[in-house]
């Protein structure tokens, strides 16, 4: 039971972009993590620039239908 | 032995489902529990998903779980991101479902209950579904491009423009006739006026929570969002109790008009995250609540639907919109049963979520499986009325006469017995004053839904109820509102851009002022014609956005038909070729009704004649006489929008048609513009956790 109210909690902060700066992060460790080696290197954004950024992208384009 | 168990239940699905069809198509008696149509869409849809559905996904598409989606390839941690595929069902049905599910069906219920939901439930699994899946597919082997530019990669510059030009016109329809929506809702409502008013600075409080206050914090911002609105529909009910409030929020339509349009003007304006965005979570979570909230209900009340099957008004006559059963009813309901305005959220904008193309069966198909469900709810809202009463609401003064006795002796006449005092009580119970002849599909589904509600929850909360549901209707109208503007600017500015490229910056306030006010006046000249139409202006409007909304899925289909056929596929491409071809059917009848037809109340130019000779022999009344210039413009503007708009339909046919024929004689074509195979290297645990 507390497992799936867990998996419930867990969907609807994803689907609501709640945890869309947690998702960043482990991105970022995935694909960013070496420092140094390339040099268009950047720290990973922070949580108010991310969100910025985020929803302004989020936002460009057809996103509502009738 | 499994096998054996697993064929006669699927077996026992289609009994089912037959007979629950069968039930709804054939009972002539009193009236039919809505059980029926739940359980007829239920089963259709489930033998449609796994049967059709599975077929197209494996053979026609072919869709490819080992190869890379363009969210894996180009995934950047931000809009392109492989996604769990419950989530990008989340957000594709989020983004497909607006108010059209709930008012074409509240509209086209006229006809009866049994047109319309058979089309909802077959247009559905056999034409928009497909379109939805097929769409989907060919964005996400097109590095998740928009339908417009597969348009011009596949067919040439031609349907890229055609495309393009077809979703502009669309969505300032759109946004006209659910501008209208919204102001005949709020007219002479001071309750639902100030509800409605309420969810501006909610959301912009919601806005600079989650901007400032607590960056990204979108649930708890939401949260309070979610409380305050609830708030404010209660609240509204002082505001309505109270001498001089009262007055604030009391106006006329025209007013109303002008509001909403300053609105537009402002949303498309101030910057995403203090308006639009948050706007957006609130009309979101208020869409997925409501929506699951009545399908509970009606499961749980089963109410009794009360209009008859089939209305007289087939013929033509009906009081809601001119025009016969074939092909209206396949016009006024476009989204719930195909919708080509979901083209533009299957291409470009959910492929960039999905993480395997075997998703693609369960997001495409089953997002718009959903939809149409929701379409059915409609349709039950709308029909468990008294018909009488539906009538009543639904019909325009110019119709049925602005005094009330004059109403319902007209409709009564019609078999539908209704009286004044039940409409009296009805509208006092909702907490408002009057219920007659406010047209547009927002308040009927609204008395529908306060009374399923009501009955499954308690009622003595018919007029919260009744509010709750104008706010959730005015809410996501709003939405549609300011992200439609917001789009069609861009889309301006990009044209404008080709000509004088600073309009092109779309960060450049002089060319943003210019482009939004273009914008917003293009459909604030549709939405203001449609409050001074005597006739209530939605039985012009919501046709014509019915043809602009199936012209825009005939060119989504014939994008997909011309690319079925340029891969080899011919012997499949009547998959989306018969759904085009009926497309075309309807749309091209319709369209050409609406010029030549000698009914007034169909022709654009026989009304607009009629409404001339009157002017000039002088038998209309001073106030009519005054408007009828504008509105003998309009009608002929209309005439010349249907004929463009079926002229777009005809000219991407033919350049699909040459592509094709082209293609068939072995001549050269357009290269596919498939990207090439590269293998998926996702760990399944990660993104389906």
């Amino acid at each position: 039971m507390l497992k799936k109210v867990k998996a419930f909690w867990k969907a609807v902060r994803r689907l609501s972009g709640d945890d869309a700066y947690e998702q960043y992060l482990k991105h970022y460790a995935r694909h960013h993590q070496a420092a140094g080696e390339s040099p268009d290197w950047h720290p990973p954004l922070s949580k108010a620039e991310f969100f910025k950024r985020w929803q302004d992208e989020k936002w460009s384009g057809v996103k509502r239908c009738c | 032995m499994n096998k054996l168990l697993n064929n006669s239940l699927w077996l026992l699905i289609a009994i089912l489902g037959a007979s629950a069809v069968g039930g709804i198509a054939l009972n002539r008696g009193e009236n039919i529990n809505a059980l029926w149509f739940i359980t007829a869409a239920l089963c259709v849809y489930t033998i449609g998903y796994r049967f059709y559905a599975a077929w197209i996904a494996a053979t026609v598409l072919r869709v490819d779980n080992t190869r890379a989606t363009p969210a894996e390839r180009l995934d950047n941690g931000r809009d392109f991101v492989p996604t769990n595929k419950w989530i990008v069902f989340g957000h594709h049905f989020a983004a497909i479902a607006g108010p059209g599910p709930l008012v074409g069906p509240t509209l086209a219920a006229q006809f009866g209950y049994l047109p319309g939901t058979l089309w909802i439930l077959f247009g559905a699994v056999l034409g928009g579904c497909v379109q939805d899946m097929v769409m989907l597919f060919l964005s996400t082997r097109r590095n998740a491009k928009s339908l417009g530019q597969i348009a011009r990669d596949e067919l040439g510059p031609l349907g890229g423009t055609a495309a393009l030009i077809g979703t502009f016109a669309i969505m300032i329809i759109l946004i006209a006739v659910l501008g209208l929506v919204v102001v005949n809702a709020m007219k002479h409502s001071p309750w639902a006026t100030f509800t409605v008013s309420a969810t501006i600075p909610i959301a912009m409080i919601v806005g600079l929570y989650m901007r400032y206050f607590r960056p990204g914090q979108v649930l708890e911002a939401s949260a309070l969002g979610v409380i305050l609105l609830l708030l404010a529909v209660a609240g509204g009910r002082f505001i309505d109790e109270h001498e001089t409030l009262r007055g604030l929020f009391n106006h006329e339509g025209l007013t109303l008009a002008w509001w909403v349009m300053a609105y537009g003007l402002a949303a498309a304006i101030l910057p995403v995250w203090l308006l639009l965005a948050p706007r957006d979570y609130l009309s979101t979570y208020m869409k997925l609540g409501t929506i699951t909230l009545l399908a509970v209900a009606i499961i749980m009340l089963q109410p009794n639907v009360k209009m008859p099957a089939i209305t007289p008004f087939i013929d033509g006559t009906g009081p809601i919109f001119g025009g016969k059963l074939f092909p209206f009813v396949f016009i006024t309901i476009a989204c719930g049963a195909i919708s080509g305005f979901h083209a533009l959220i299957s291409s470009g904008t959910t492929p960039k979520l999905l993480s395997n193309e075997r998703d693609i069966r369960m997001i495409g198909y089953g997002g718009m499986l959903l939809e149409s469900f929701v379409a059915v709810m409609a349709m039950v809202a709308a029909t468990v009325l008294d018909p009488g009463v539906f009538f009543a609401i639904n019909s325009s003064a110019g119709v049925v006469g602005a005094n009330a006795v004059d109403a319902v002796a007209k409709i009564s006449a019609w078999g539908y017995p209704v009286s004044v005092e039940q409409m009296q009580n009805l509208a006092r119970q909702m907490g408002e004053a009057t219920l007659f002849a406010r047209t547009g599909g927002a308040p009927s589904l609204a008395v529908g839904m306060a009374s399923i509600f009501g009955s499954a929850f308690g009622e003595g909360m018919l007029a919260l109820w009744y509010h709750f549901a104008i706010m959730f209707e005015a809410i996501f109208i709003l939405t549609t509102l300011d992200a439609g503007t917001r789009v069609g600017r861009f889309m301006l500015q990009d044209m404008l851009g080709n000509i004088w490229p600073a309009m092109g910056r779309t960060s450049w306030m002089p060319s943003v002022i210019l482009t939004s006010a273009l914008v917003v006046s293009g459909w604030g000249y549709f939405l203001y014609i449609g409050v001074i139409d005597p006739n209530g202006g939605v039985n012009i409007l919501w046709p014509l956005f019915g043809i602009a909304n199936q012209m825009l899925a005939a060119i989504a289909l014939c994008v997909a038909t011309g690319i079925l056929i340029k891969s080899g596929k011919f012997k499949f491409a009547w998959v989306t070729g018969l759904p085009l071809l009926w497309l075309i059917t309807v749309t091209s009848t319709a369209a050409w009704q609406k010029i030549a037809s000698t009914d007034i109340r169909i022709g654009f130019f026989a009304a607009a004649d009629d409404l001339a000779d009157k002017l000039a022999t002088g038998v209309l009344p001073a106030e009519k006489a005054a408007i009828a210039p504008q509105l003998i413009f309009n009608l002929q503007l209309d005439a010349g929008l249907t004929m463009s708009f079926v002229c777009l339909l005809w000219l991407i046919v033919f350049d699909m048609l040459r592509v094709c024929m082209r293609y068939l004689a072995g001549k050269t074509v357009l290269p596919l513009s498939e990207s090439p195979h590269s293998s998926s290297r996702l760990v399944e645990e990660w993104v389906r956790d």
